[in-house]
């Protein structure tokens, strides 16, 4: 049966644009525009816009709404306050993870809950199979546009078209408000690349409107589109997850390095198995790592010690477009994982000297 | 996209340049837009002898690795150094620079089973 692919608003942009489209979580995507390393170095150095409207966003509203997020969230939400993000995991009942996600509190009885497209109709089944506390459930993942803006020009960009003071809009904070002329677009200091900017969330009416503008108001600065490839190699280079690839329903989050975001001052779903975990110490982490020889490691590959033992597996890997050589993520057993530890990785039968490196990769 | 008449082409987006007994091969102009900046070719089979349509090398881009397959059997004659601190040459001149490998050919009848300029246009829908 031929796969039926979901379309973003502005399909048919990225298509003028020239952009590659590929396959990703169901959603017919924009891959690359022009050059994944040219389109990298965009964001590190100017300012890139990415179409990420396939994301997932659940409003969860009702006095017991916090009560509900708290309970199948590893991360502690009642420490947010109105207009404040955080990140975290959904864990599953058996040691893994449902799901990597942002929670917005908007106010006291009303959050949004940000997940991966992959993942949209899973983490909704399961949130809604834990929910016997009555709270009101909406995906609006349809109706939602989200365009993110990084890059250290991403400011003055974005600034051009909003009273709102983003400069007084501190990481992993939001504000809703008017913007390029929309009502009620969500201007988010959150982003996957390390690059710094914000996440615009808007209506799929005013998406092509809110693109178009952030287009113009970039332009000075040499604004670019940026596709799925240069997200991927971006957010590898700071360390950042991809659920998936890093992260899926078999690995633990202590295992993936998310114990910040895994709060045993409260009770959640499989919380004593992994305070169990925590205290026992993990067997295996998901540790960094570059290349010392010449090579790219990529996932799947096989991780041996200096003796042939097999000891991990790469999760994540590619050539660092602003170091200039490969690196990776990959879980790997203990005691091999601390930092300047040597690692072998198994490319097309040659075993490749690399060394495990703290993250984040750029420093 | 650039397809040059002179040229054969397999279904592997690979051109063949004949030249006598001897045989230039490198990627298309669609296949290196196909898979993006390239950042590293691998072709460690210099001297070999090798049969039509298995690997003769790698070529790593920054998404993704392909093999490199044999156009026609015959011995890998001469390869590319320059693409080992300049990958990026395939993407910026593939007929050219960017060429790959020579092959001294062992059976020439094979030269039929190429693409023309046309058959290849059509297997990627230009």
């Amino acid at each position: 049966m031929e796969e039926i692919l979901k379309k973003v608003a502005l399909n048919d942009i990225h298509k003028k644009l020239g952009a590659k489209m590929v396959s990703f979580a169901g959603y017919n995507m924009p891959v690359r525009y022009f050059s994944d390393i040219e389109e990298h170095k965009t964001v590190r150095e100017g300012v890139g816009i990415f179409d990420v409207s396939h994301m997932g966003e659940f409003f969860l509203k009702g006095p017991k709404a916090i009560d509900l997020i708290q309970k199948v969230t590893s991360n502690d939400a009642t420490k947010l306050v109105d207009g404040q993000a955080q990140y975290a995991c959904l864990p599953n009942d058996r040691g893994g993870i449902v799901d990597d996600l942002l929670v917005y509190r908007i106010n006291a009885e009303e959050f949004m809950l940000v997940v991966n497209a992959s993942n949209i109709e899973k983490d909704w089944n399961w949130i809604s199979s834990h929910n016997d506390i009555d709270v009101d459930m909406e995906n609006i993942s349809d109706t939602l546009s989200l365009f993110a803006v990084q890059g250290p020009k991403a400011i003055a960009t974005l600034q051009k078209l909003t009273d709102t003071n983003l400069s007084e809009v501190k990481f992993y904070t939001f504000t809703v408000g008017e913007f390029a002329g929309c009502q009620n677009v969500v201007m988010s200091a959150t982003g996957y690349t390390g690059a710094g900017g914000f996440e615009i969330y808007v209506n799929n009416e005013d998406a092509a409107k809110v693109w178009d503008a952030i287009m113009e108001a970039g332009e000075e600065f040499g604004i670019k589109p940026i596709g799925l490839g240069a997200r991927d190699t971006l957010r590898l280079e700071m360390g950042y997850c991809l659920y998936g690839n890093d992260i899926d329903d078999t690995t633990s989050p202590l295992e993936a390095g998310l114990g910040w975001v895994t709060k045993f001052t409260k009770e959640f779903i499989n919380s004593p198995n992994l305070l169990k975990q925590k205290e026992e110490g993990v067997t295996r982490r998901l540790v960094g790592f570059k290349m010392i020889d010449k090579g790219i490691p990529r996932n799947g590959y096989e991780i041996e010690d200096a003796d042939g033992n097999a000891i991990g597996r790469v999760t994540s890997g590619s050539m660092s477009p602003s170091l200039g050589l490969g690196i990776g993520m990959g879980y790997v057993n203990r005691p091999h994982t601390k930092p300047a530890t040597e690692l072998y990785i198994v490319v097309r039968n040659k075993k490749l000297k690399a060394v495990v490196e703290k993250l984040p990769f750029l420093k | 996209m650039n397809i040059p008449e002179s040229l054969k082409y397999t279904k592997d987006h690979e051109w063949v340049k004949v030249d006598g007994n001897s045989v230039t091969v490198g990627i298309t102009d669609f296949a290196q837009k196909e898979l993006g900046d390239i950042v590293f070719v691998e072709i460690e089979t210099e001297g070999e002898e090798i049969e039509q349509n298995e690997v003769f090398g790698t070529v790593e881009a920054v998404k993704t690795v392909s093999d490199l397959f044999m156009p026609l059997s015959g011995t890998v004659s001469e390869i590319n150094n320059d693409l080992e601190d300049t990958p990026e040459v395939v993407n910026e001149d593939p007929y050219g620079n960017g060429w790959m490998i020579k092959i001294e050919m062992s059976d020439s009848s094979q030269l039929e089973d190429l693409l023309s300029m046309e058959d290849y246009k059509a297997l990627i829908g230009e």
